[in-house]
């Protein structure tokens, strides 16, 4: 089923155009990573998807970005609703200067969740989602600040899955990790799919390959190539793709 | 001797008389400081009894106390704060968070500077032409409140929006991208986290309004009123002026020279006390956005 699709996406920073031409679909509880070299537009890309690029002044959109039937570029999409439904972890780990508890639990109160039976019930659902609840139940009341960086890293995950959105974006999740986090959170993709469709930019080849169903490759804007992982790593069709994938550029 | 070690030699040598220009010149002001202090502290402390605190004046102000003074500056301190504090800490989060970086944005802030550089007694003249007179306060607290309002409002407004801007995008993205609206966003996760630096704005704006007399000339300030404001339509005594009135202009100079230097001692002891307490409230508020 799709989730989620592009058709003729143009997108432009002032005057530069910076995603051209765009036509992508992705499928529900499927994990989609975005790969290419710096500046290719892949993170702006992803970005489109839940709006987050609306905060920069002075940027274009042209054509349809369609969510579950829905054009969220239309007049009548409510952006804090599509955020709830599609959420977002970050490059850096972002936590809140709250406890942990409260971190997990912003999204729910902020969307007028009062049941603390039902607040506290979903956090500690979340955290076990997000492969933490053994490292932090017993300190849910301190500052989410003390954890590991990695721990951070999927306390944002375990935020972002409190809101029980259908779909979550993850931009260079773990770029900013060390290899054990990194595989933690790599894990924890893999196990993520089944609630959720995951897509993720990343400038780890390997990490592409290791976690994600299908790959697509941005060079200079354009998607050059967007097709099953096995068959980007192993045969792409592009010869673009082949040297980037091979390193050798990018 | 190599010319390079000349060189080195050299080098050390004007950085040392740098460092010690710096050294001397730090020790100078802060030397200038306590000296400031001290004087005040040996020649005020004199005069400085329970009676001294709680009393009204006597004898044609060189005897009794000074009690009405600081219950006026104090109502100012309060009044004033508690109508800058709100319109100011709003202003800095709409230039902060909602305008857009265009002309109105550049009106406010040149406005807002302009503001600050204005002489205090132009304050004065104006609080008396729309507080008192236009708007019918008379000389009162609340005229004089919204006149030390008015001198303060740009400290308050220029903290507030450097401590919204001091605070890194991705706290605001990240609460953006969980559902939560803007004002969710301002609300509970970057003002918990500007709090403790508008506290400073607080600090600054009311040891300004403690020490202002020219504001407070014609718009609140009583020279002799021995009894304490019944509303916030009183006029009041107020330390700074009760300093100048008795220092200059009072019935018997000489006579009052030990009142003055108590008042001037008690005018510092409560602009003290007061950054005592906002330094205790910043560090407690540090400490719960970090922990709670």
């Amino acid at each position: 089923m799709i989730n989620i699709s592009a058709k003729n996406v143009d997108f432009y920073y002032g005057d530069f155009h910076a995603l051209k031409n765009i036509n992508l679909d992705i499928e529900k509880n499927s994990v989609t990573a975005f790969i290419g070299p710096s500046g290719c537009g892949k993170s702006t890309f992803l970005r489109l998807l839940n709006r987050m690029n609306d905060l920069i002044d002075g940027t274009k959109l042209v054509g349809d970005i369609v969510i579950d039937n829905e054009n969220i570029y239309s007049r009548q999409t409510e952006v804090v609703e599509l955020r709830k439904k599609v959420g977002m972890v970050f490059q850096k780990p972002n936590p809140f200067p709250k406890s942990i508890f409260e971190n997990v639990a912003y999204g729910l109160r902020v969307n007028g969740i009062r049941d603390n039976k039902f607040i506290e019930h979903r956090v500690e659902e979340s955290l076990k989602g997000a492969a933490l609840w053994d490292e932090v139940k017993d300190k849910l009341k301190k500052s989410a600040f003390e954890l590991s960086g990695g721990q951070q890293q999927r306390l944002c995950i375990a935020r972002t899955m409190a809101v029980q959105p259908q779909i979550i974006l993850m931009d260079e999740p773990a770029s900013a990790l060390d290899p054990i986090s990194t595989s933690k959170v790599e894990d924890l993709i893999y196990e993520l799919k089944k609630d959720f469709t995951i897509v993720i930019v990343t400038h780890n080849m390997q990490q592409a390959a290791r976690v994600s169903d299908k790959t697509a490759f941005f060079y200079l804007g354009e998607l050059i190539e967007f097709d099953k992982t096995d068959k980007i790593f192993t045969a792409p069709s592009n010869e673009a793709t082949q040297n980037y994938v091979t390193g050798r550029f990018g | 001797m190599t010319e390079n070690s000349k060189i080195s030699r050299n080098k050390k040598m004007s950085q040392n008389i740098a460092f010690w220009s710096f050294r001397i010149l730090s020790i100078a002001v802060v030397g200038i400081l306590f000296w400031i202090l001290g004087f005040i502290l040996v020649n005020g402390a004199k005069v400085i009894s329970w009676d001294f605190l709680t009393k009204v004046p006597t004898d044609g102000m060189t005897g009794g106390g000074i009690f009405p003074a600081i219950v006026g500056t104090l109502c100012l301190m309060l009044g004033s704060v508690v109508i800058a504090f709100p319109i100011g800490v709003m202003s800095g989060i709409y230039i902060s968070e909602y305008a857009s970086n265009n002309w109105v944005v550049k009106v406010i802030r040149i406005m807002t500077n302009n503001l600050s550089s204005v002489p205090s007694i132009v304050f004065g003249l104006f609080g008396m032409a729309l507080f008192v007179n236009t708007l019918g306060f008379g000389d009162s607290i609340i005229a004089g409140s919204f006149t030390l309002a008015l001198l303060v409002l740009p400290i308050v407004i220029r903290t507030t929006e450097e401590a919204m801007k001091s605070i890194p995008d991705s706290f605001r993205v990240g609460s953006l991208a969980l559902g939560a609206t803007k004002l969710q966003t301002i609300w509970k996760v970057l003002l918990p986290m500007a709090f403790p630096n508008i506290i400073t704005g607080l600090i600054l704006s009311v040891g300004r309004v403690s020490g202002e007399t020219a504001p407070i000339l014609f718009t609140c300030a009583a020279y002799f009123l021995p009894r304490l404001p019944t509303s916030i339509f009183d006029q009041v005594m107020v330390l700074p002026y009760h300093l100048y009135v008795i220092a200059t202009s009072g019935t018997d100079i000489e006579a009052a020279r030990p009142m003055a230097y108590g008042t001037a001692l008690v005018l510092i002891g409560i602009v003290l006390i007061i950054n005592l307490i906002a330094n205790g409230l910043r560090r407690y508020f540090g400490n719960k956005v970090k922990t709670s």
